[in-house]
């Protein structure tokens, strides 16, 4: 299966190019730079790198959020015009699943995370086997020090990834992974996650998966709540 | 005479696309001025609860919607991508967020199908909207009113665009849309002055800004805090004005401003045509005070029908067929650019 895969989620910013099932391509920066500007002619040099053209793509994977709202829309809706254009399905993987990727040979709970201010995360459990990995608790929004206490209190080993990682080093402390490049995801991973997916709903019907409502829909559902 | 010789071949074939505030659509336009189709998804609606446009919603409408929109519009059209010559999207100015959807949606396609990709600016659109009624003639006059803008644009070409005069302040919709709500109508405002202001008499004397006595510039901000005192001081002596009166003078003031600087810059730059652009274009006592005017001196003038002032993709591939035909394209760096100049 040739699978074109994109995460724009945070500030890393990652696409990468499978010809066969096989990793043909693959790039990450992670650098605070306009995804906007900078995906599209990135996307267009990993696939002439890779020989590949886009009517030779079967599959467009995207990371569906949870992550930047702006960054999240950028990813997802590129995606999906590119896949509507070329009569091909997308499919969605979150974004954490593909960071927890990074710890597949770990014996323990992954748990990655994404900075979503105010001392929150977006986040979730999942747990390797075999060399792959599976969510063993969902993506939420969640107080980062009360997740933290959550996981700790399940009393296994555990490994936490993030590209979020020095602004919360002390809260997850020697449980972060050791090796820098660990704690950014791989878009092959959203490519590999992506092509075991049944791609389920239609092209059209595919849009980020924010994991919070937008503050003007809470604030506004709380008063109608207060009114009643 | 007034045509500066460009032609647009009749053939061309361009797929334009709008998303720069709430509404997400998509068009075919061939040969610049013949509409095959023009899909527009308003989600007023969804707005109306806040009370204005929460960025944030709308992005997520368009990124939900963009796809289907592109879909519906080649089909009502009856062709595919591969009859299309080019991709032109609204690249500013606008919400952010909001263009950022149609611009990324616009790069994948130009890609995937390997098709050239346009820039173009709002303003722009709602000026070549004309362009799609009547071939538009040179030099001509734009007054260009809508939420966002109120300018006076001077074109002796296609695709050139001097500003002669714009706003200080608020731009002639959000001075409406906030009169609107100081008297307590529902949101968007706009539409609901124009028909009250129809209901009542200009009867209370309201300020004009006429600003310098050469300047084209505009300013509504006093005229808003001016109906916002006499409210209050009517109530402080305990009379009630009705709403229908506040209306109308305020538009009779709105108007008398808007009318008489555009006529003062069509005869300083002797121009042949005048054109509305823009949502306030769809204001009635505009529309006929405008066409009053041009009528009394022989002024050649168009008007867009109410669907093609609002905002919508027609116009965006109109202005795109020139820009086609000129060779300006865009590269895969194509952004979104909210403050984004006319002048260029």
């Amino acid at each position: 299966m040739n699978v074109l895969a994109i995460d724009t989620s945070t500030y890393v910013m990652g696409v990468a190019v499978l010809r066969d099932g096989q990793v043909a391509g693959e790039m990450v920066t992670h650098v605070k730079k306009n995804h906007s500007i900078r995906l599209m002619p990135a996307i267009r040099m990993v696939m002439e790198e890779a020989d590949m053209k886009p009517e030779e793509l079967d599959r467009i994977a995207v990371a569906e959020g949870p992550g930047s709202y702006t960054g999240v829309r950028i990813g997802v809706t590129t995606g999906k015009t590119m896949a509507w254009a070329l009569g091909i399905p997308v499919v969605g993987v979150s974004s954490l699943e593909a960071l927890a990727a990074n710890g597949r040979y770990f014996d323990g709970l992954i748990s990655p995370f994404i900075d979503a201010r105010r001392g929150q995360v977006f986040t979730g459990l999942y747990r390797s086997r075999g060399g792959e990995v599976e969510r063993v608790d969902e993506d939420r929004l969640i107080l980062h020090e009360e997740w933290v206490t959550y996981v700790r209190e399940k009393e296994e080993p555990v490994l936490f990834l993030s590209p979020d990682l020095l602004k919360h080093k002390e809260l997850v402390g020697a449980d972060a992974a050791i090796n820098p490049a660990d704690h950014l995801g791989r878009p092959s991973a959203i490519a590999f996650a992506g092509m075991k997916k049944e791609p389920g709903e239609a092209v059209h019907l595919f849009a980020p998966n924010y994991l919070r409502m937008a503050e003007a829909e809470s604030k506004w559902l709380e008063a109608q709540k207060e009114r009643e | 005479m007034g045509d500066d010789g460009m032609k647009i071949n009749e053939e061309l074939m361009i797929l334009g696309i709008e998303t720069s505030c709430d509404e997400t659509s998509a068009s075919v336009v061939r040969g610049g001025r013949e509409i095959l189709s023009n899909v527009v998804s308003s989600q007023i609606e969804s707005h109306k609860r806040f009370g204005g446009v929460v960025p944030e919603i709308a992005s997520r409408h368009h990124v939900e919607q963009v796809t289907y929109i592109i879909e519906q519009a080649l089909r009502e059209a009856e062709v595919t991508m591969d009859d299309v010559d080019a991709v032109a999207v609204t690249e500013g100015p606008g919400l952010v967020g909001a263009l950022l959807v149609g611009v990324n949606a616009a790069k994948a396609l130009a890609f995937a199908k390997g098709k050239p990709l346009i820039g173009v600016h709002h303003i722009a659109g709602h000026i070549y909207a004309n362009h799609l009624v009547e071939e538009l003639t040179f030099p001509l006059l734009s007054l260009v009113v809508s939420g966002g803008h109120t300018e006076l644009v001077l074109m002796d070409e296609h695709g050139k665009y001097e500003i002669l005069g714009e706003t200080r302040d608020d731009a002639v919709g959000e001075a409406y849309d906030k009169v609107a709500r100081t008297i307590g109508l529902p949101y968007p405002g706009g539409p609901h002055m124009d028909r009250l202001a129809h209901e009542g008499e200009a009867s209370i004397e309201l300020p004009r800004a006429w600003l310098e006595a050469d300047s084209f510039d505009f300013s509504f901000s006093g005229l808003k805090s001016s109906v916002i005192t006499t409210l209050h001081n009517a109530k402080q002596r305990g009379e009630e004005i009705p709403e229908e009166t506040i209306a109308a003078s305020f538009q009779a003031s709105v108007i008398d401003v808007l009318v008489t600087k555009t006529m003062r810059a069509v005869e300083k730059h002797g121009v042949e045509r005048l054109v509305l652009a823009g949502g306030v274009a769809a204001n009635k006592g505009l529309r006929a005070r405008i066409s009053e005017v041009c009528e009394e001196r022989g002024l050649k003038m168009t008007i867009p029908p109410l669907a093609l002032c609002t905002d919508n993709a027609a116009m965006i591939a109109a202005a795109g067929s020139v820009m086609y035909e000129k060779g300006q394209f865009a590269d895969d760096r194509l952004n979104a650019q909210p403050g984004l100049e006319l002048e260029r």
